[in-house]
């Protein structure tokens, strides 16, 4: 729908349809009434000095509406495909070139390997920034071969990005179904309880210990909130890239974690120190100094070892539950 | 000289935001000062001093902050330019949430955090709803979701503005609002310019520094709830 064509409307028939402009208005502190009247004629009625009371003014209102509606109906577009995400090398903190460029593309999963301090976070940002050789590392990022629209690097529509963070809390009070349906709206899903019902399910999956949609959010354990952002990272975020700080330690089923992020033909870059987690990967890159110095590609001498090492994860999960269960480990 | 108004509700970060910003900009040879506007007590500016930055301190005392910042600032860009500063940032702390101190065509910086609750963004006036860069930060401490539900809400109230997150302990992000800091407009002088939004109008017989409670004692500029 044209943008224009809005403003004509009845306030009726567009809250109905666009229940995000009551949102929008609302959110001001204006009372809305769906009759006959249209937006234009109530944007000409509204009251000058009630709006300065509210700290908004008819020209800055009806520039904002403009922007708004552009946004909402930007949301509503399909999104532009990611079929290749290329990393173009520029330099260490030294000024040592990083002779590289590598190729990413949905469904892989890349780990990226370092210690603290080794510029794992600056390489997780240059992709988030599309940096065009305008960051410390002078790298350059290209999507689909080309020099990206800088729009990725600021529309929160089109977000290139979702970044999942090694912090999980919750500041909201709110329930567990409350908080992903209020995160569903806000990405104007078209069926929110459809998706609401799908994360919930999905999140109860991988997470060890079950918990209800009436939980509150800031009661979920680490692994449950995690398991839930993994799930609404799958399901609500059209961002094609998903950067993961970690996973471990969480009490979720990691492999499942990703086998649903990658099912979702997303890119997953993933920073880790997790034996396990690094050779679930297809790729490592080994990042020193702020430069990237190595591409690993696992072997196949590591995928079998993979087997070993999920075994004795398992043992170990194994006693956790146990200690968990309140038994003694005097018989391992 | 580039100068930037930046503002936001007490403790969402402000200062060490643009800390994170200036060592961007010195890493860049870039001459900066800061001008600090608070109420009865700030430190902040010795936080400057120590990154060898230029910077003025404004206490506004019993007066209200947000009528002591424009009866200052244009003093405040005049010594900047005396000092040659290639950049000036101005730091205030919009305490009623009705004030800004966003001026036409100079680049307006809101900061709000990710733990002030997920009504704030309704609750702030014109500081918020007028800026043209929103940073959002403290978003390591929320999930992923919970930062992208609090930034649409900001963009519910200012569609317009780019909206970047920052951490102001580790600095991710500062880098990238570094680059729109330099694009912020070139000035020399505020003669001639106009705030983005009226302060809340005043002037009764309390801001003249009557105590006394009871209607014999309110003239001026008095409202009456409906009760």
């Amino acid at each position: 729908m044209k943008q224009t064509s809005i403003y004509q409307q009845s306030l009726q028939q567009l809250l109905a349809d666009h229940p995000y402009i009551e949102d929008f208005l609302t959110s001001f502190g204006l009372e809305v009434t769906p009759g006959p009247e249209s937006l234009e004629e109530y944007l000409r009625g509204l009251d000058l000095d009630q709006l300065e009371d509210l700290g908004i003014d008819q020209a800055r209102l009806r520039q904002s509406l403009d922007d708004f509606l552009t946004g909402m109906l930007a949301l509503q577009e399909p999104h532009d495909r990611v079929d290749a995400l290329t990393i173009i090398g520029g330099q260490d903190k030294s000024g040592q070139p990083e002779a590289l460029e590598i190729t990413l593309k949905p469904g892989q999963v890349i780990c990226i390997v370092g210690p603290t301090g080794s510029g794992k976070s600056r390489l997780l940002a240059d992709i988030e920034w599309v940096a065009q050789g305008d960051t410390p590392t002078g790298r350059r990022i290209l999507i689909n071969g080309e020099v990206p629209d800088s729009k990725w690097r600021f529309s929160t529509e089109h977000k290139l990005v979702a970044q999942l963070s090694q912090n999980m809390n919750f500041v909201m009070d709110l329930s567990a179904e409350e908080f992903i349906r209020m995160h569903a709206e806000s990405r104007l899903v078209p069926d929110p309880e459809e998706k609401v019902r799908q994360i919930l399910a999905q999140a109860n999956e991988l997470a060890g210990e079950r918990f209800t949609p009436q939980t509150p959010v800031t009661s979920l354990s680490g692994g449950q909130s995690r398991a839930l952002m993994i799930a609404d990272m799958a399901f609500l975020s059209k961002s094609p890239i998903a950067l993961i700080d970690e996973i471990e330690n969480a009490g979720i089923d990691r492999k499942k974690a990703l086998d649903l992020l990658v099912k979702e033909e997303k890119i997953i870059l993933m920073a880790t120190h997790d034996p396990i987690l690094a050779l679930m990967g297809d790729r490592r890159l080994v990042i020193k100094n702020g430069g990237i110095a190595k591409i690993i590609e696992s072997s196949q001498a590591e995928r079998i070892n993979l087997k070993q090492l999920e075994e004795l994860d398992n043992r170990l999960l194994a006693l956790r539950n146990r200690i968990r269960a309140g038994e003694t480990l005097e018989q391992l | 000289m580039r100068f930037l108004t930046v503002s936001g509700p007490p403790s969402s970060g402000k200062t060490s935001v643009i800390l994170r910003v200036i060592e961007a900009l010195q890493a860049r040879q870039r001459k900066i000062g800061v001008v600090k506007f608070d109420c009865l007590l700030t430190e902040d500016d010795q936080r400057y001093a120590q990154k060898g930055v230029l910077v003025q301190k404004g206490l506004s005392g019993a007066l209200c902050p947000d009528h002591y910042f424009v009866s200052n600032i244009e003093s405040c860009v005049k010594w900047g330019m005396e000092h040659e500063c290639e950049y000036l940032i101005s730091e205030s702390a919009g305490l009623c949430n009705r004030c800004s101190p966003h001026i036409n065509e100079i680049t307006a910086v809101c900061v709000i955090d990710n733990l002030s609750g997920i009504n704030t963004p309704r609750k702030i006036g014109p500081m918020l709803k007028s800026a043209d860069i929103v940073v959002i930060t403290k978003g390591d401490i929320v999930s992923q979701a919970e930062r992208e539900v609090f930034a649409s809400r900001v963009k519910q109230v200012n569609p317009g503005a780019v909206i970047m997150h920052v951490n102001g302990i580790t600095g991710q992000g500062a880098f990238e609002l570094t680059s729109l800091f330099e694009e912020a407009s070139d000035i020399a002088t505020l003669k001639g310019k106009t705030l983005r939004f009226s302060m809340p109008s005043a002037l009764c017989s309390y801001c003249l520094g009557e105590t006394r409670i009871g209607e014999e004692h309110q003239t001026g500029n008095v409202r009456k709830m409906d009760i």
